[in-house]
């Protein structure tokens, strides 16, 4: 009798997680489907399939525009910071040099950097340059969250793998260069992975430097875009179209999170990344 | 690891004894230099993007720069932070970010902020991770679910949140009050006394799976014959987590914590959007932005800034002694 009391009382919690986790997507789904003052009206159950918000918010202003921005940033972003930390992460993981331990202590401390604290200077940086209003000026700052997480995990992985796989090569003489893009880089695939959609999650949801370093609508990244979309009146947010650009955006992350999910999580653990 | 790849020789049949030691010197003279080659890019890359950045944000909040007139900035010692005016007659004000009533209450507001939220995530992280560390079916398909909000973006999590807990037609309201907790709606995010808890309770949402999987890691350490002995001595449950568990898996709960508390103490977007312009949710991080871009104070807000910024610097030494790295040797 207990024992069946503990179960479902297990089975109870379990339900709790889940629908805690999920319910609130769902009914973001759920409100993306309703038009009209069907809208209005609270519904637990799909109870309408309209596809209107979504033409509203592809077809009407720059929303696809956002969306292309976007990505161009996130895989600029994800492709430089893994090249550069693909061979930071060799020098820091395979040879011994001196100041390697404050380099490393550097990098830790700098991944947790405020964005904050960097935005007044980072400003007048891409003003003087001419960079603001381009997506140049966001792959620029991005560098300041994902290289240094990519090149700490990396290290990471690296550093584990065993000593043999590069002795071969040092006997043929390879150069550095060669082992690092001959030996490891094969071996890095399931790393690179991981550490690349990580930065690639966190460069798509950036939202301060976005909000900051860009100011015309066509330039903007999809954060931005959702925070600023507006109806006609200040009384008339569009919940409707704001939730169809909201489930356009979040569900090709859901998908790449669930099929990567395993190596997500110890991704995760193993670099201590800020969600 | 790494010493032991670079020091020792290949094979001992492949080359000579006498010309080992001239091999061996040339061999990691070249990988000692492709080593700063390889690190060379990386450094001045952080170095543009948050050294000099970061020396340029104190350097402002010493001058009188304004948003218009950056280049212009005339240095102006410790003004935006501290200043007293004398008017002459005996009398005088203080002016300045450390006499600053909103400034305090921006403070006050990130603190509370962190102190709450992040306090209930470890406790819900730890029941989540308890769960999830059990065998049971589905388990699988509860640890994917559990990762839905934390993929989601927070301006997405603030839109979808602001919509359910909008005070006419929000799902929230109708939940509370066919449940009968409350008798009227609730405009969650615009009441002063509610509108930090909406946010907290986002927060929560978001990143109470993050803080899961890091517990559910350290979890995953422990071994199963230490449950294994607690159970054939027949202790209780309960008193096996008090005394087994939880001494065993607070290294990994005070790393969650602080890295949470990290990021929660420089919390923006999610204030910014789900409860823009008000007072009773202002944090430091929205308090210096709205100064540097909106009020047109670009030194005020370094000065916010700046001071942002010593705060969390001191609370990452903390993290780098209490989670004792090992810099030197291994690399991590």
């Amino acid at each position: 009798m207990q024992a069946i009391a503990k179960r479902t009382g297990f089975y109870a919690l379990v339900v709790f997680i889940v629908v805690f986790s999920v319910f609130p997507f769902y009914y973001a789904i759920l409100t993306s489907f309703e038009s009209g003052t069907a809208l209005f009206d609270v519904n637990y159950l799909p109870t309408e399939f309209s596809l209107a918000n979504y033409r509203d918010v592809l077809t009407n202003g720059v929303f696809p525009l956002n969306i292309l921005n976007s990505v161009i940033v996130a895989v600029t972003v994800v492709v430089i910071s893994l090249f550069l930390a693909v061979t930071a992460a060799y020098a820091l993981s395979r040879i011994s040099f001196r100041g390697r331990g404050l380099l490393l202590l550097t990098i830790l401390a700098v991944s947790m950097f405020p964005q904050i604290a960097v935005l007044a200077g980072l400003f007048e940086m891409i003003r003087s340059v001419g960079l603001y209003n381009s997506l140049f000026s966001l792959i620029f700052a991005y560098m300041i969250f994902t290289l240094p997480f990519t090149v700490w995990v990396l290290t990471t992985f690296m550093r584990d793998l065993p000593v043999e796989i590069e002795e071969a090569a040092i006997v043929d003489g390879a150069s550095p260069f060669v082992i690092v893009t001959k030996v490891f880089l094969p071996l890095m695939w399931p790393a690179m992975v991981t550490t690349g959609l990580l930065a690639f999650i966190a460069a798509w949801n950036e939202f301060l430097f976005a909000l900051t370093f860009v100011s015309n609508n066509d330039t903007r990244t999809v954060p931005v875009a959702i925070a600023l979309l507006s109806g006609a009146s200040e009384q008339e947010i569009p919940w409707g179209t704001i939730m169809a650009a909201s489930v356009i955006v979040t569900v090709p992350l859901i998908v790449l999170v669930l099929i990567f999910q395993r190596k997500i999580v110890s991704g995760l653990t193993a670099g201590g990344v800020k969600g | 690891m790494a010493n032991v790849s670079m020091g020792a020789p290949p094979t001992k049949k492949a080359i000579e004894a006498e010309e080992r030691p001239a091999m061996r010197s040339n061999l990691s003279r070249e990988r000692l230099r492709s080593a700063w080659l390889f690190l060379t890019p990386m450094i001045v890359v952080l170095a543009l993007v948050a050294g000099w950045p970061l020396i340029e944000t104190i350097y402002y909040s010493f001058t009188n720069a304004s948003l218009s007139n950056i280049e212009g900035a005339e240095w102006v010692g410790f003004r935006n932070y501290w200043e007293y005016v004398d008017y002459g007659d005996g009398e005088g004000e203080y002016f300045g970010l450390f006499f600053d009533e909103q400034w305090w209450n921006a403070v006050w507001n990130t603190v509370y902020y962190t102190a709450i939220s992040v306090s209930i995530e470890t406790v819900l992280g730890l029941a989540f991770a308890l769960v999830l560390n059990a065998e049971f079916k589905g388990r699988s398909l509860v640890r994917a679910a559990v990762l839905i909000p934390w993929a989601i973006p927070t301006i997405v999590s603030a839109k979808m949140w602001g919509w359910m807990m909008n005070d006419q037609f929000g799902i929230l309201n109708d939940m509370l009050m066919t449940v009968g907790i409350i008798s009227s709606p609730v405009a969650w995010t615009a009441d002063p006394d509610t509108a930090m808890w909406a946010v907290i309770m986002v927060d929560v949402w978001k990143t109470t799976p993050f803080m899961a999987l890091l517990i559910l890691a350290g979890l995953q350490m422990v071994p199963g014959d230490v449950y294994e002995a607690a159970r054939i001595d027949g202790i209780n449950p309960v008193k096996v987590f008090w005394k087994v568990t939880l001494p065993l898996i607070r290294p990994a709960i005070l790393v969650a914590v602080i890295f949470r508390a990290l990021d929660a103490l420089r919390i923006f977007d999610l204030i910014y959007v789900l409860t823009p312009n008000n007072t009773d949710t202002k944090t430091m991080s929205v308090f210096a932005q709205e100064n540097l871009f909106q009020f047109d104070k670009f030194a005020y807000g370094s000065a916010a800034s700046t001071f942002l910024f010593l705060v969390i610097a001191m609370i990452t030494l903390l993290y780098i002694k209490v989670a004792k790295l090992d810099l030197g040797g291994g690399g991590r």
